[in-house]
């Protein structure tokens, strides 16, 4: 079998014929996944269970940054065949053979950490209770163990926190999630009709609406073959900017609310329901819901649009410099978050960690650049990485981040018309039968990956969902790794993780 | 610190004088209306992706319904959303809008237990509970205590544990995996306590409903005080709903 024969290639939402998919013998499969992801330009997107009658098909999506090119291959899993695990040499599969052991029961041999991801409602082994969770834990005299969780203190979403400690001083950080799982993959196939989805992939993480109903409107798209015009690609590309600068510019507010500097704690999260009433003077939704719908839109932007955000991001942009001047060269603020948690580019390499959290380890990730979607083909957004992997590096990323999306979306503004609104949505949809497409869009958080797979009738018989927080939530716990256990808050605030695009 | 007071300047008032008269401009979609204009109520109610439409006469449940607007996009001269964003009540009925009866939605008095108004009207510390929420509405309660909207000027509060809190407010749609994390946080408020569901998934499972992940079994013991709609709910909801459960009229 030559190379070409193991793999087949495709692109970002570019559908493939399920059957072209190569099916390798295990041996093939992992010596193939371990040479591709030996080369840096190489990630894993995805690594799932497809089944279908009886038989079980694992479906490897590597990605490859430098020529756009999706590599998609697979294994059928015998009847009781176990598998050697791949997660000791290639550390970022852990998390995706996790899974396939959870939902499927499938055996991964000597893998390091063979424990559940999200107790989903589909697992294998439904004896198994998320109260169980087998945590890891030290026996010592002078170590104690922190745990924190499920329910935090403030308004946020669950998760349990597990710190082993030597007095002060984090050994190990073990993070449990779960409890926000709604079964939102199960729903994707029981709901029928394209709104359901629509609204479903907006629930998918709240704070995420544009990011993850892009990727699904893509999908849906493409395997419908429907194509939208430029303008309303373009659109959508903007309203994914201005959620990430909202978000950007509120998570640099709750970073100085942690360290006590209530300036900027106050005055950045004003400026923040500046970008998101826009938002919402544009799509009705402060968060974006209903902005991005299959084949057109229900809220075109239109001229008047144009001056207010003109308007908008001339305000915002003034104040937002102002104080990010005084902010980012305050000595007790570089203080405090100067080398602490620090991720180095090889851990996050190792992790296969996306978006802002590979960016501000010197890994260049950014699916904006390597696979371009929607508005990013006409209008490429330059590339930012920081070097140092701390929290200040992931407080600047921001500050960085906010400043390069305004002044791509008032290039766009200054070259746009906006004078061909889209039609309304679509209600009904012929998906093509027995296809594999992947959408990929680049949320603020990071890489966001829909998987749809159609059957004979072009029904969707799976639909899978990545957040970029799968991946992420363990570089979280590598940064705690001999850091204070105060410092705990500005550690997962700088992340800003998600507990239900995890959860699903 | 002359730099910071130029900052303070430069931003300047940002803070909405009086919530309780403030008016989100359009298309905010909040109280819908519907006409009794003559359309094909069977196509109505297919086009709402989470069931809140029924016909003859025509309804929105607002417990489900999730503001996409698809069906005033749709049936304009049926529907509209107007940018009243008082859709806040404590009993379900009031959640109902009716076609040709479009009137403000308000709480009836009445159900308000008496200690309520006594007890809180003042100060209100409330525990938040997110479970399976998809958060957006965690987002927007974290608004409404920021300098725009600064609930706390009226003395409600979220606070760290139940222990010192007057009531739990929930999201989500309450997941299986979650349920029994939110009845022991329930449990450890002191007597007595408020309840309140904030969003179309904590009142009714929203777009989850049908999920076999959730389990909302331990709704069943409890009463329920308010009900805040919305998908999320705007903070400016969110504050004038809390208000005029605990301060007397």
């Amino acid at each position: 079998m030559s190379v070409l024969d193991k793999y087949i290639i495709t692109k970002n939402n570019k559908s493939v014929d399920l059957k072209a998919i190569p099916v390798l013998t295990y041996n093939d499969f992992s010596s193939l996944i371990k040479s591709l992801l030996q080369k840096t330009e190489n990630h894993c997107l995805n690594y799932f269970t497809y089944p279908s009658n009886d038989k079980m098909q694992l479906i490897a999506c590597i990605a490859s940054d430098s020529d756009a090119s999706i590599l998609i291959f697979s294994h059928v899993v015998a009847q009781g065949e176990e598998l050697e695990s791949l997660s000791a040499e290639i550390s970022a599969l852990h998390i995706f053979e996790r899974e396939i052991f959870e939902n499927y029961g499938v055996k991964f041999k000597n893998h390091p950490w063979l424990k559940p991801v999200r107790y989903s409602k589909n697992r294998f082994d439904n004896k198994s209770k998320i109260k169980d969770y087998p945590f890891y834990s030290i026996q010592s005299d002078e170590l104690h163990e922190v745990g924190v969780g499920p329910i935090h203190a403030g308004i946020i979403e669950p998760g349990h926190f597990r710190f082993i400690c030597n007095g002060e001083d984090v050994l190990h950080l073990e993070i449990q999630l779960g409890y926000q799982h709604r079964g939102v993959e199960q729903l994707f196939l029981e709901k029928k009709k394209v709104l359901q989805r629509n609204i479903l992939a907006e629930s998918i993480a709240g704070d995420t609406a544009v990011g993850h109903s892009l990727a699904f409107a893509q999908i849906m798209e493409s395997l419908g073959n429907i194509s939208i015009s430029e303008q309303l690609s373009i659109e959508r590309a903007m309203a994914l900017e201005l959620e990430r600068i909202a978000i950007h510019v509120g998570d640099i507010a709750a970073l100085c609310t942690d360290i006590g500097y209530s300036l900027g704690a106050n005055i950045f999260a004003i400026l923040r329901t500046l970008i998101i009433n826009f938002t919402q003077s544009w799509c009705g939704n402060r968060l974006g819901k209903g902005m991005i719908r299959v084949g057109g839109t229900n809220q075109a932007f239109n001229n008047d649009l144009k001056k207010k955000l003109i308007k908008v991001l001339d305000d915002f942009e003034f104040q937002f410099n102002e104080l990010a001047h005084r902010t980012f060269k305050l000595p007790s603020v570089e203080n405090r978050f100067d080398n602490i948690g620090t991720i180095s580019e090889t851990q996050a390499r190792n992790l296969g960690v996306v978006g802002m959290t590979a960016r501000m380890a010197n890994v260049l990730r950014d699916i904006r650049h390597s696979h371009p979607f929607a508005g990013f083909e006409k209008y490429p957004i330059p590339t930012l990485v920081l070097p140092n992997g701390d929290v200040f590096s992931r407080f600047l990323l921001r500050r960085k981040e906010v400043k390069q999306s305004i002044a791509w979306i008032r290039n766009i503004l200054d070259c746009e018309k906006f004078e061909n609104p889209a039609p309304m949505p679509v209600t009904e949809l012929n998906l093509e039968a027995n296809k594999l497409c992947i959408g990929l869009t680049e949320a603020w958080r990071g890489e966001i990956c829909h998987c749809a797979i159609t059957d004979n009738s072009g029904q969707l018989t799976l639909y899978k969902i990545k957040d970029p927080s799968l991946h992420n939530w363990k570089a979280l716990e590598l940064s705690l790794r001999n850091v204070e256990i105060s410092d705990f808050p500005i550690n997962n605030k700088s992340y800003n993780l998600s507990y239900c695009g995890h959860d699903l | 610190m002359l730099q910071e007071i130029k900052i303070i300047k430069h931003n300047g008032k940002q803070y909405i004088p009086d919530p309780t008269t403030a008016v989100v401009p359009e298309p905010f979609r909040g109280r819908p209306e519907i006409s009794t204009a003559k359309v094909n109520e069977e196509d109505l109610r297919n086009i709402c992706p989470v069931g809140a439409i029924s016909t003859n006469p025509v309804r929105i449940d607002l417990a489900k319904c999730c503001f996409c607007g698809e069906c005033a996009y749709r049936f304009p001269n049926k529907v509209q959303f107007t940018n009243d964003l008082r859709t806040v009540s404590n009993s379900h009925d009031r959640l109902i809008i009716h076609e040709g009866k479009n009137e403000p939605i308000r709480l009836d008095q009445d159900l308000v237990r008496s200690e309520i108004k006594k007890l809180f009207g003042h100060s209100l510390k409330l525990r938040q509970v997110s479970a399976g929420g998809d958060n957006s509405c965690e987002y927007e309660l974290n608004a409404a205590g920021n300098a725009n909207f600064d609930m706390g000027r009226y003395g409600i509060e979220f606070v760290a544990s139940p222990r010192h809190a007057d009531g739990i407010l929930v999201t989500g749609p309450i997941t299986e995996n979650m349920s029994k994390a939110l009845k022991i946080a329930y449990e450890a408020i002191p007597e007595p306590k408020v309840f309140i569901l904030c969003g179309n998934d904590a009142i009714s499972g929203g777009i989850f409903a049908d999920s076999k992940a959730l389990d909302r079994s331990v709704l069943k013991d409890m009463h329920v005080d308010l009900y805040i709609p919305g998908n999320p709910a705007h903070p400016l909801t969110i504050v004038n709903g809390i208000l005029d459960l605990i301060r007397t009229v």
